[in-house]
């Protein structure tokens, strides 16, 4: 029986020739990331519970401060000093406000063909160049830090065949929330997405990084696209090479099959307070709304930003709204202060912020407040996720964002 | 075989972990701060009314959404024995096993269940429940040990010889 990408990634860090889904393996990790959000709780671990902590190996560990940054009270900022000095005593690699944790992996670790963990939930991210990347709590990341290695249980692949390409106006955004709305919130639950087909072609890493990024809100271990052509140029560009490039076989074994034809998706939301409950834009077109959010591990890179830009140049932000514009990362804000696409939203009447996770994660910045409405770019629409229990939070792309902003209820961007 | 009876409390599909315990709290000092706001946005009342020993019985998916451990760990503070859910969300059922707090999967439980009543489970064999027996599965022994030990790190320090029992 042929192996899925999956499965051969965890074959090769299981040390063995096969794997099928079901097994447990004990695998080495290539890399493990740790953000502000629990690295403390790691620390204390560390420093606490264990007799003679050691660290495998130092080179394999990030620690990114980009939840809380720059502190936001004195609580936070005790636990990321405790994250740096921990960071500096160690010899750990350390980025602080230089970006949301997996876009500064994407942009500077991530390599085909690696198994990473991150304690955090949207490491599945990874995915887009052929990683096979997953979330974990601080106990795993602290297992892994100290031994290399940890327990996996393989996981079954749903083959995800896509077909077409995205219609004008249409985005990658709209496209995964389809798919999530389609199969449900625990529809991929301790399984792996696998994208393939013609459709993902025409999809670049950026586009792949918002599919496999969400892939957790359907339950996903983790979601991949094969490490090709597009994949390595991006790589190439970076000056990583790959730890290795696997192909799905032909005879590999899938739980499930969807298609979904790329032409035929349309602007969707995400109604409160499910990811999906998914339904086309024009829907809820016409709710009021207080607050507008661009930015996220999901949905803040140059492409979005300029989408987002494209809508509300010349326009003005309703009177009513707060705009958040928030780049995904300080290479992501320079390339757009380049392209004077920064101009463009101030100009408009956003607020550009510095790269963190912003309202995405409700703290820090931009939180609303009671019966307070967002619509937003970010990964999720829990209730209460973005500020108080009482808010609400839509989800939608980046040009329905943008657009809702300027008209101050949602709107789609042809809508203007 | 391990048993024990308890007091249920019944929760709906979906449960995340920002419901179980919200962004706004995470950057208290202690567990034991941030459990009184555990189910807050749900149910606010429901932390100061749970006691040791009680058990939660959910539907789909309890426990989606964000990686934050502290989510499992306030359950376990407030002294929750056991969850039963028809599904766990992966990264939380990891937690949870790493923490030491037991979970159980079991599809029809859930749409009998009234909230109050007690229930009897007989871990890796079955739940009683008014008389009607709901059967269980058994975890991994892997996954046993871990809980048994109370929790990962205990587990590795008890088979690195570093705890007695």
């Amino acid at each position: 029986m042929g192996m899925t990408i999956a499965e051969k990634i965890i074959a090769r860090a299981a040390g063995v020739d096969t794997v099928k889904a079901g097994d447990i393996h004990t695998v080495n990790l290539d890399r493990m990331m740790s953000n502000d959000g629990t690295t403390h709780l790691t620390v204390d671990m560390y420093h606490n519970k264990l007799n003679h902590p050691h660290i495998a190996d130092t080179k394999k560990m990030v620690f990114i401060v980009d939840h809380n940054v720059p502190a936001d009270n004195p609580k936070t900022a005790a636990s990321q000093k405790k994250m740096r000095d921990f960071a500096r005593e160690h010899n750990i690699d350390f980025w602080e406000g230089k970006g949301v944790c997996h876009q500064i992996m994407m942009e500077h670790y991530v390599c085909p063909g690696e198994l990473i963990f991150g304690a955090d939930s949207h490491t599945c991210t990874y995915g887009a160049l052929g990683a096979f990347g997953t979330g974990v709590g601080c106990t795993d990341l602290l297992y892994g830090m100290v031994t290399g290695t940890s327990w996996v249980l393989v996981p079954e692949t749903i083959k995800c065949n896509l077909t077409g390409r995205l219609p004008e106006g249409v985005y990658p955004r709209d496209l995964m929330l389809t798919i999530i709305g389609t199969i449900g919130a625990n529809g991929a639950n301790y399984q792996v997405m696998e994208f393939c087909g013609e459709g993902a072609k025409t999809l670049s890493v950026n586009d792949r990084m918002v599919l496999c990024n969400l892939s957790v809100e359907v339950g996903a271990k983790t979601a991949i696209f094969e490490a090709d052509e597009i994949a390595l140029e991006y790589l190439k560009a970076r000056g990583r090479e790959p730890k290795a490039v696997f192909r799905s076989d032909a005879d590999a074994s899938y739980v499930k099959e969807y298609t979904f034809d790329l032409s035929e998706i349309q602007p969707v939301a995400a109604k409160p307070d499910f990811v999906d409950a998914v339904v086309p834009a024009k829907e809820v077109c016409g709710v009021h709304i207080d607050e507008a959010f661009l930015g996220s591990c999901n949905n803040g890179r140059i492409d979005e930003l300029r989408v987002g830009a494209a809508i509300v140049k010349g326009r003005k932000v309703s009177d009513h709204v707060r705009f958040l514009v928030v780049p995904a990362s300080q290479e992501v804000y320079l390339q757009a202060l380049e392209e004077g696409l920064i101009a463009t939203f101030m100009e408009s009447g956003a607020i550009v912020m510095n790269p963190n996770c912003s309202v995405c994660w409700g703290s820090c910045q931009g939180v609303i407040g009671e019966n307070e409405v967002l619509i937003s770019t970010g990964t999720r629409n829990f209730k209460g996720r973005a500020g108080h229990p009482s808010s609400k939070v839509y989800l939608g792309s980046a040009a329905t964002v943008a657009a809702s902003a300027v008209k101050g209820e949602i709107c789609t961007a042809d809508m203007l | 075989m391990e048993q024990f009876t308890g007091r249920v409390w019944v929760l709906g599909d979906d449960i995340d972990t920002d419901i179980i315990i919200p962004t706004e709290y995470l950057a208290m000092k202690t567990i034991d701060d941030m459990k009184q706001y555990g189910f807050s946005p749900l149910r606010p009342e429901l932390a100061a009314q749970i006691r040791e020993g009680d058990i939660i019985v959910a539907g789909k998916n309890f426990g989606c959404g964000s990686s934050r451990e502290q989510a499992p760990e306030v359950i376990k503070a407030l002294g929750i024995r056991c969850i039963l859910a028809k599904s766990f969300a992966r990264i939380f059922f990891r937690n949870s096993i790493n923490n030491g707090l037991l979970l159980i999967e079991q599809p029809d439980l859930y749409d009998d269940m009234k909230e109050g009543d007690t229930i009897t489970v007989t871990v890796n064999q079955d739940v009683d429940y008014q008389g009607k027996t709901y059967p269980i599965a058994s975890l991994p022994e892997n996954l046993v040990e871990i809980i048994n030990a109370g929790g990962l790190v205990r587990a590795m320090r008890r088979r690195n010889g570093l705890d007695q029992d």
